[in-house]
């Protein structure tokens, strides 16, 4: 047992780390908004970089890495807060042509989901859409979809008007169960990226800004506040990189046990945090031009992706149910 | 990153988990938690068991008779002997968890060879004199006397939240050998007899209703020069060794013991009965308890995390404080939601009718002191706050 990153983990690491930083600083992220979320180049060299098509076989295009790696890669999306429907589009690599090459932008929706809401609808090229009887892809171009305006400026949503066609079958019922973990997992990555970012974002602004002649970190009604955050950080951390082991690795442990406390705690230290940190700003962590709302907006907007925290707790509970 | 074990650590389960099977039905009865004596021929019984087996001082080094077990043996050895209902370390946890570790790292040959065996083998039981009442969270600014005569120091003073103290045959102490040094370069560290004549020991009646702690008073109580562990004026230093000993694996039992109180919470909650249906059957109640429960999942992910960086680096990571904050309020969360699985059935600490309900409530209340000991929950957010996030002190 080792669950420190391997070498070739932590060089996985650096590399997505200074690409997003190279290529998604904040300023390029916000300009997104405008864009309907996604440009089609740096999409491009999202794909570029193998970010959607890491998993897949050498054969496929793609370089045979596994769970965890991926899981650690999309942490560093999150925490850049780079938008698009990335997590659905990583998922369909393989299994929707273009999506790992970067041609084709993907995004997902339940059937059964009253709210009908799509996400990134103007960039989108396929809807996949799970049912009871499996997974299913529809073509975008053929969807009606009224804008709405957005929580997360940077996830731009519209609602679906007139039917949705029952598409073509990608997967059956067994393989979307599973696909909902993967997509659990890699969610939670993202967002514990966005936890550990809004931490790095409050400890710096509560060192920096002076009041009664001293920096208000200094405080211990702050500190708290933000020794919490990264509490919450570090509890989501170990449970996210182990939802990646586990998927790869199935003897460790339940896949579904492993994906729900990653899911539920990953959930919990990104809005907890995303919270804290426009507090630690005081007046200022509620002005458009301080980031603090971003991370709490794409927090809220991953948490109900692939299962809401009550989601997990429920499964949590049945999987309790069935042990004690 | 990997999580499975290796065939040497599976080897390591299977053959602890034989000598637990073996040794655990043969163990006389446990003894009433009010008889000290009886508690400390219970513990120090186990320990001689331990030790005969080889599973004695798992962490200790082999050079002072200990098993060297590698990080993940240790964590393996404290999940088996919790999950099988092995006694816990008990009366031996001062020496062989704190000043055993420090007479090991800091003590002369002489020290060291006087005491580690007799601790291993449960022949010598530690208490630990360090708090004292105006000296708690800011423990430097200790006032316990220590003044030089000849050879040997006269100790005026009071120590209190001493564990085992009635029992205890050595006390390692803290006494402040210079008044006029800044805090914490006055103090010194020293093996204390506890049959020392001039000492007065009185237990401290707690909420739980129980006298886990002492305070012991010091009249002009004489101890020998040479028993000083390390420099004269050095001791804080020589105290804060030991707590760099712990390196991962000090919330294993903990974590064991509290998934397995979500389980009899489980069980509790469908032997309660109200309005025709269990409280298991409530939605909200089970939805908590599934929350909580990936909560203890995500905190063993990151003991395993820790217990990696330490055996890798040599230093666990920075989750000691967090570990300590979370797990602490986290298990009070599970103990409150008992009680509401409870209601009136919580004002007892006997067990009511057929529900296993004493052990929740005594734990309800026993658990209020986990947020405070060892370091308050606001000190760890203030170790945390400073230490790794680098937040400049108040």
């Amino acid at each position: 047992m080792d669950f420190e990153l391997s070498d070739e983990q932590v060089a996985l690491v650096d590399g997505v780390r200074a690409f997003v930083d190279g290529r998604f600083p904040m300023a390029t992220v916000r300009s997104l908004a405008d864009e309907g979320g996604v440009r089609r180049e740096l999409w491009q060299e999202l794909a570029d970089m193998g970010l959607f098509s890491l998993r897949l076989p050498e054969a496929d295009g793609g370089v045979e890495l596994g769970w965890a790696d991926a899981v650690l890669a999309f942490e560093q999306l999150g925490r850049a807060l780079v938008p698009g429907p990335l997590v659905w589009t990583h998922l369909m690599a393989g299994l929707v042509p273009g999506a790992a090459t970067g041609e084709t932008i993907v995004t997902g929706i339940d059937r059964a989901d009253p709210s009908a809401l799509v996400e990134f609808p103007r960039s989108i090229d396929v809807l996949v859409v799970s049912d009871g009887a499996g997974l299913w892809s529809v073509d975008a171009s053929g969807l009606t979809i009224d804008d709405l305006k957005p929580l997360d400026p940077l996830t731009p949503v519209g609602r679906l008007a007139g039917p949705l066609a029952q598409g073509e079958q990608i997967l059956d019922a067994e393989g979307a169960r599973h696909l909902r973990m993967q997509g659990a997992a890699l969610t939670a990555g993202l967002l514990l990226g966005v936890a550990t970012a809004s931490t790095d974002l409050a400890v710096a602004y509560a060192k920096e800004r002076h009041q009664f002649g001293r920096p208000v970190g200094s405080f211990q009604s702050l500190k708290h506040l933000m020794a919490d955050m990264f509490a919450r950080g570090e509890v989501a951390r170990g449970a996210v990189y182990a939802a990646g082991v586990t998927l790869d690795d199935p003897a460790v442990g339940s896949v579904e046990r492993a994906v729900a406390a990653a899911k539920l705690t990953a959930a919990e230290a990104a809005l907890g945090n995303g919270k804290t940190c426009i507090q630690v700003h005081g007046g200022m962590g509620y002005t458009w031009e301080i980031d603090a709302h971003l991370y709490l907006k794409r927090a809220y907007a991953l948490e109900p992706a692939f299962g809401t925290r009550d989601d997990w707790a429920d499964v949590m509970a049945d999987l309790l149910d069935a042990l004690a | 990153m990997d999580l499975r074990y290796s065939e040497s650590d599976e080897a390591f389960r299977a053959e602890l988990r034989d000598w637990l099977a073996g040794v655990l039905p043969t163990l006389p009865a446990k003894p009433s938690p009010h008889d000290w004596p009886g508690r400390r021929g219970y513990d120090t019984d186990w320990q001689r068991r331990l030790f005969e087996a080889g599973y004695a001082g798992i962490s200790w080094p082999t050079e002072y008779g200990g098993r060297g077990a590698t990080l993940v043996e240790q964590l393996i050895y404290l999940e088996e002997t919790t999950r099988a209902g092995a006694p816990y370390v008990g009366v031996n946890f001062v020496g062989t968890l704190h000043a055993g570790p420090t007479i090991m790292t800091e003590a002369s040959e002489a020290q060291k060879a006087e005491h580690l065996p007799r601790i291993l083998r449960g022949d010598e039981v530690w208490c630990q004199g360090f708090s004292e009442p105006n000296a708690g969270s800011d423990m430097g600014s200790l006032s316990c006397r220590g003044v030089r005569d000849g050879d040997e120091y006269v100790v005026s003073g009071q120590k209190t939240w001493t564990s085992f103290a009635q029992i205890a045959d050595w006390c390692e102490l803290l006494i402040r050998t210079d008044p006029d040094a800044p805090k914490h370069k006055g103090i010194s560290w020293v093996m204390f007899p506890m049959d020392t004549p001039g000492i007065e020991i009185r237990e401290i009646n707690t909420i739980a209703g129980t006298s886990e702690f002492s305070e012991v008073f010091f009249d002009e109580a004489r101890v020998p020069v040479a028993n000083r562990v390390g420099n004269e004026n050095d001791g804080w230093r020589v105290a804060m060794v030991t707590f760099g000993f712990e390196r991962g694996t000090g919330f294993v039992s903990d974590l064991v013991e509290t998934d397995r109180l979500i389980s009899d919470l489980v069980r509790l909650a469908r032997a309660v009965t109200r309005r025709s249906a269990t409280a298991w059957d409530d939605v909200a109640l089970r939805r908590e308890i599934g929350h909580l429960q990936a909560e203890m999942d995500a905190l063993w992910a990151m003991t395993k995390r820790n217990l990696s960086q330490a055996s890798r680096h040599g230093v666990p990571g920075p989750a000691g404080s967090v570990m300590k904050v979370v797990y602490s309020e986290l298990y009070q969360r599970v103990t409150d939601l008992a009680m509401t699985v409870l209601e009136r059935g919580g004002l007892s600490l006997d067990d009511v009718g057929d529900w296993p309900s004493g052990s929740f409530v005594e734990e309800r209340v026993r658990s209020t002191s986990f947020s405070i000991a060892a370091g308050t929950s606001q000190i760890q957010r203030n170790i945390i706050a400073e230490r790794i996030l680098g937040l400049p002190r108040e």
